[in-house]
């Protein structure tokens, strides 16, 4: 069972870190503190896929000569995965972009209603409309 | 004929997005202009993309030369294509009514509207042109966050309503990503075509069913699918009138689109219908969003969020076609894609106009609209009379289809839940038409009392939209047969 | 049997569409020039629907599709007999009605003019796609048009009364409309077509028990427009409607469409050998007997004239149907027959209930003592009707109902014979009293005992439409060879061609 849990362990750490994100995406009444839980969870998402490019014994996936250089064949085994780090620099962008988006709306949001707690807010909207829904 | 069309339908409107920034600055009155030309050619582009694949069958393009898998490339088959023009073609009707409606809404922010616009145009598109995994999920992420940044800017109530969208939206994009990341560490590959060869020897695998189920929470958030619907009623009745008339039918069918794409070509149909019967589960809660949608939507007074719920509903009917699993289902499924997107494009537009003349939208306030603005109330009519399903309107094909499909897989419940919905659709639109058209007997001689609405007919780059959406839901209607012949009977995968 | 391909169906239909929409781009500032397209259109309409009498008497049948809506499925018209008699009746009837309608109209100064007339011709347009349709979803897609054109006519008072009695109608129809979606959807999955042929086209299809649910679902679907019992109760709640349109939509195109769907599947769909097989058509003409002698109970006890003309509708109706279940040659032209017979008649007693309340404003039978002297030619027009309807000779249903107790002979059921004989004799109950009080009783103080007639425009055609009557009880065939394309019809079902 330990050793299950010990050779596994980069997606143990991934889990776990994408179900605090989420708590705090879902569980947190604050709403930076639900973008901090995005932020989580979207890193955990990104430590995975580097996690799984990793391998034992490889260097960076950089050639050191480059083209024209006399072609000579590439031991793939030796570098690590670069693929990965390659999607997961796009994944970090939209991360980044995504944190913009939502602390933009944050402030809108605190500019209308003066506070940035989500129970606060709804109270604030139900008396703002006298509506079923 | 052109050989770069595919490309070209993504690519016009994300560069024009930049150049609307540019010019927009220099001169606000061009953005328009521009957003126009953008979608115009891309429009084009999409029509020949069409063209290209009924007369020569799928098209694959590498961009920059790179060959799959290491590249990525474009696959438009049928189903592709056919999406594909439906999103052009809404963005360039929802593009010239969004003059009016911007300008009075939104006076400030014409400039950075329409870049948003753009880059949400190119989003969808290339969510439907891609046939690489992770490039759908970029072009998913570019339409999402251009969609929050495009909600939050709306009345009242918007931003915290784009926020909740926000926080749901990311984690179905995550999830997608989750099932990307899974499928690549067991197969090594991101291209569609290529999953679709090596995926069946590891159909026992766990990775591979994780993977899926990711995909389809992921997909469902996005697509707005019961239970997974609960951004949608807020975040579509706060956004402006020109976002919610793009969003409303694009969205949700692109989700649609991934999904379909998903699990019979991704995936083997084997894997989604027999190996793991997904599409037993999908029917019976495509069955629940039918209902559950009418039944909100009955008890909503505000028509705009009246027609969100019927949104909700509507996914449920190509759920429904999906989860049939058979050939009527699935033409039914991909035909209301089509036909949902005009109903839809219709029906949030007249309320855009009503919203832009008179600022109001809720139900008894719609006295008598028939006399100030009678083709938009025609058009309204038109639009109701297709969600109910009465012919020679799309709706009713698009029904015909999914009871035909319903009935040839002895799904009985499910041809009752179609046929009671149709009738809580009645219910729901005449209270409607009842209130705009017809007048108390003491009210005629006095040409409407001051409980009448004071508006007048919608302008002129609002109407034109709203009529070529109404004569679309008749036309298409009378063109299903057509339609299905060309197009459709050849996007429903082989197997069936 | 030779197939004509030719677009005069297609035109009839499209005549008033084209016609409804210069109606509504006319509107209400320039009155005579709409009422002129109306005019216009039904006379046209007329026209070409006579133009294609030739054709089948001489046996053919004229054919026109449109576009493929369905593999195996086209939107597709095709003129036989028995859809040429229905357009027939219905363009007919519909000149005399637009002339009384604008009478009708402007003698009250109603609102909302232009809606009506435009409504009126999208209606007829309708009933034109449904005579004419030559499969059951063409038939179905006018059917449900002709419910989404009818209710704003029902609803045209915009009274409290008239918005419910929308409401009605609206919920009746579209509940019938889905019952009825889903029997076709499930008869295309069963056969890959729906064209409709003579005689049937569903033998040894599919499991008796699943035909049997089917046809009851079909006679249920299309017998709410029809009027059987128990689903009539919208039909006497629509009566709020404006006269023109209870007289022509309810006394001719609605339910009028609502026998002829019932007629096509009971003979062109079912057709007699299934009926027989499955001893459906007993079971079918006891229901409809059932409604004849209830709603001629009902129509005993109304006061209100329009709610008894409804409730000698619904009596009539159960009677067409009535007949075509009894399966035999001459039920089967009788039952047609009727359908043309009654209309005629029928849209005179409406006529003049219109103009009697145009005129006196007076509602109910009782207030209707020694009207004879100032309306002679009403009154007489409706004595006409009245003793058409119970089967009077000369009038001409005396022949329907003659043919129909031949019917009920041939069939060896004798009970429909004393059903029809009962009928009758309600029928003289419920009517008499009210011609013998108009002419022979002192009036009432609000009648004038001297001439004074409504006006000219509902008058004339009130006494055209109760000639014909007379004329086609003498001459069958004088108009237009009405009886020839019934028995035509008949003799080809059960020929099975």
């Amino acid at each position: 069972m330990l050793d299950f849990i010990i050779s596994k362990y980069n997606y143990w750490i991934y889990i776990i870190l994408m179900m605090i994100g989420f708590y705090a995406m879902i569980g947190k009444k604050n709403l930076v503190k639900k973008i901090i839980g995005i932020n989580i969870f979207q890193t955990a998402i990104i430590l995975f896929f580097i996690s799984t490019a990793a391998k034992r014994g490889g260097t960076l996936p950089i050639i050191e000569h480059g083209h024209g250089h006399g072609a000579h064949a590439i031991e793939a085994a030796s570098y690590v995965n670069p693929l990965p780090h390659v999607l997961m620099l796009t994944a970090i962008v939209v991360m980044v972009s995504t944190l913009g988006v939502a602390l933009a709306i944050v402030i809108a949001i605190y500019r209308r209603y003066n506070t940035l707690e989500e129970d606060e807010i709804l109270e604030k909207r139900k008396w703002s409309r006298n509506l079923l829904f | 004929m052109v050989p770069q069309s595919p490309v070209l339908v993504v690519v016009i409107p994300l560069i024009f997005a930049f150049l609307a920034l540019l010019f927009g600055w220099w001169r606000k009155g061009l953005c328009y202009p521009i957003t126009l030309v953008a979608v115009s050619i891309s429009f084009l582009a999409s029509l020949c993309t069409l063209h290209t694949v009924i007369t020569t069958g799928t098209i694959h393009y590498h961009l920059g030369n790179w060959a799959p898998p290491w590249g990525i490339e474009y696959v438009v088959d049928h189903l592709n294509a056919f999406v594909l023009a439906i999103v052009s073609f809404i963005s360039v009707v929802v593009a010239i009514s969004s003059k009016r409606s911007v300008e009075q809404e939104l006076p400030d922010k014409i400039v950075y509207f329409y870049c948003m616009f753009l880059l949400q145009v190119t989003g969808l598109l290339g969510i439907v042109a891609t046939g690489d995994m992770f490039n759908l999920y970029v072009f998913l992420e570019i339409a999402s966050l251009a969609g929050y940044a495009l909600i939050a800017i709306g009345e009242e109530g918007a931003p915290f309503a784009s926020f909740n969208y926000l926080i749901f939206g990311t984690i179905g994009a995550c999830f997608y990503l989750l099932g990307v990341g899974y499928l690549y560490v067991i197969t090594g590959s991101l291209n569609m075509a290529d999953l679709s060869q090596a995926l069946p020897n590891l159909y026992h695998s766990k990775v591979v069913l994780v993977a899926f189920a990711f995909f389809l929470v992921g997909v469902s958030l996005k697509m707005a699918l019961f239970p997974l619907h609960v951004w949608l009623p807020d975040a579509y009745t706060y956004a402006p009138s020109a976002v919610s008339s793009l969003l409303a039918p694009l969205m949700t069918k692109v989700g649609a689109y991934v999904m379909i794409r998903l699990m019979f070509t991704v995936f083997k149909p084997y894997f989604s219908i027999e190996l793991i019967p997904v599409t037993a589960i999908l029917g019976w809660i495509a069955a629940g969003a039918i209902l559950f949608g009418a039944l909100m939507a009955l008890a909503q007074i505000d028509l705009k969020r009246m027609l969100t719920y019927i949104l909700v509903s509507e996914v449920g009917y190509i759920a429904l076609g999906v989860g049939l699993a058979n050939r009527a289902g699935l033409t039914g499924a991909i035909l209301h894609i089509l036909n949902d997107a005009f109903m839809m494009l219709a029906l949030f537009l007249v309320v855009g106009a009503i919203m832009y003349r008179s600022g109001k939208r809720e139900i008894p306030q719609l006295r008598y609209l028939h006399r100030k603005m009678p083709f938009t109330m025609a058009t309204f009519v038109i639009a109701a009379l297709s969600v109910i399903g009465i012919p020679p309107t799309c709706g009713f094909f698009s029904k015909w289809y999914l009871i035909l499909g319903a009935i040839d897989a002895s799904r009985w419940v499910f041809v009752a839940v179609l046929l009671v919905s149709s009738l809580l659709n009645v219910i729901l639109f005449f209270r409607v038409i009842e209130n705009a058209y017809l007048e108390p007997d003491e009210e005629h001689a006095g040409g409407g009392s001051e409980l009448a609405i004071a508006t007048e007919e919608a302008p002129l780059t609002m109407l034109m939209p709203i009529l070529i959406a109404g004569a679309g839901i008749m036309l298409f209607g009378v063109l299903s047969g057509k339609i299905i012949s060309t197009i459709i009977q050849f996007a429903v995968p082989q197997c069936f | 049997m030779e197939i004509v391909v030719s677009i005069r169906p297609l035109l009839a239909v499209l005549v008033t569409l084209i016609g409804a929409l210069l109606i509504v781009f006319t509107g209400e500032r320039h009155r005579n020039v709409r009422e002129f397209w109306t005019i216009l259109a039904s006379v046209l309409k007329f026209a070409i629907v006579i133009s294609m009498v030739p054709f089948v008497l001489r046996g053919r049948i004229l054919e026109y599709t449109i576009i493929s809506l369905t593999p195996g499925v086209s939107l597709q018209f095709r003129v036989d007999n028995f859809g040429l008699f229905f357009g027939v009746l219905a363009s007919a009837l519909w000149i005399a009605t637009s002339v009384y309608s604008i009478g009708y109209v402007r003698g009250l100064n109603e609102h909302a003019q232009t809606r009506y007339f435009f409504n009126f011709a999208l209606c007829l347009s309708a009933t034109m796609g449904i005579a004419f349709a030559g499969n059951l979803l063409t038939l179905f897609i006018f059917y449900e048009m002709l419910t989404v054109a009818t209710y704003p006519l029902v609803a045209h008072k915009e009274t409290e009364d008239a918005i419910m009695g929308g409401r009605k109608y609206l919920a009746y129809t579209l509940i019938a409309g889905v019952v009825i979606l889903f029997s076709i959807i499930f008869i295309y999955t069963l056969t890959g077509t729906l064209d409709f042929k003579p005689g049937g086209f569903l033998l040894g299809r599919a499991p008796s028990a699943t035909l049997i649910l089917l046809f009851s679902m079909l006679i249920l679907g299309f017998g709410v427009k029809a009027a059987l019992m128990p689903m009539h109760e919208w039909l006497p709640t629509a009566m709020v409607a404006p006269t023109p349109v209870s007289a022509l939509l309810h006394a001719v195109a609605v339910v009028k469409a609502g026998v002829f769907g019932c007629l096509r599947i009971i003979l062109y769909v079912f057709g007699p050998a299934l009926l027989h097989e499955l001893n459906l058509w007993l079971i079918l003409a006891y229901f409809a007997a059932f409604t004849v002698i209830v709603s001629g109970m009902y129509a005993l006890a109304q006061d209100n004239l329009k709610r008894r003309l409804a409730f000698s509708t619904i009596n009539n109706l159960a009677i067409i149907v009535m007949g075509a279940a009894l399966l035999t040659p001459s039920a089967i032209t009788g039952s047609i027959f009727h359908m043309g017979s009654h209309g005629f008649m029928k849209i005179t007693l409406f006529f003049v209930a219109g103009a009697i309340y145009v005129k006196t404003h007076k509602e109910n039978v009782s207030e209707l003592d020694g009207l004879g002297r100032q309306m002679p030619l009403t009154m007489g027009a409706f004595a006409i009707g009245a003793m058409g309807v119970a089967g009077t000779p000369p009038i001409c249903g005396f022949i329907s109902k003659w043919y129909l107790a031949m019917g009920s002979l041939e069939a060896k059921e004798v009970v429909f014979l004393f059903v029809l004989l009962t009928s009758a004799l309600m029928d003289v109950a419920y009517f008499f009293p009210i011609i013998f009080n108009s002419f022979f009783k002192s009036p009432a103080e609000a009648i004038n005992p001297h001439f004074d007639e409504a006006p000219l425009k509902m008058v004339v055609p009130l006494m055209i439409t109760a000639i014909i009557s007379l004329i086609l009880g003498i001459f069958p065939n004088g108009f237009f060879n009405f009886f020839n394309i019934a028995s035509m019809a008949a003799a080809r079902i059960l020929g099975g061609m």
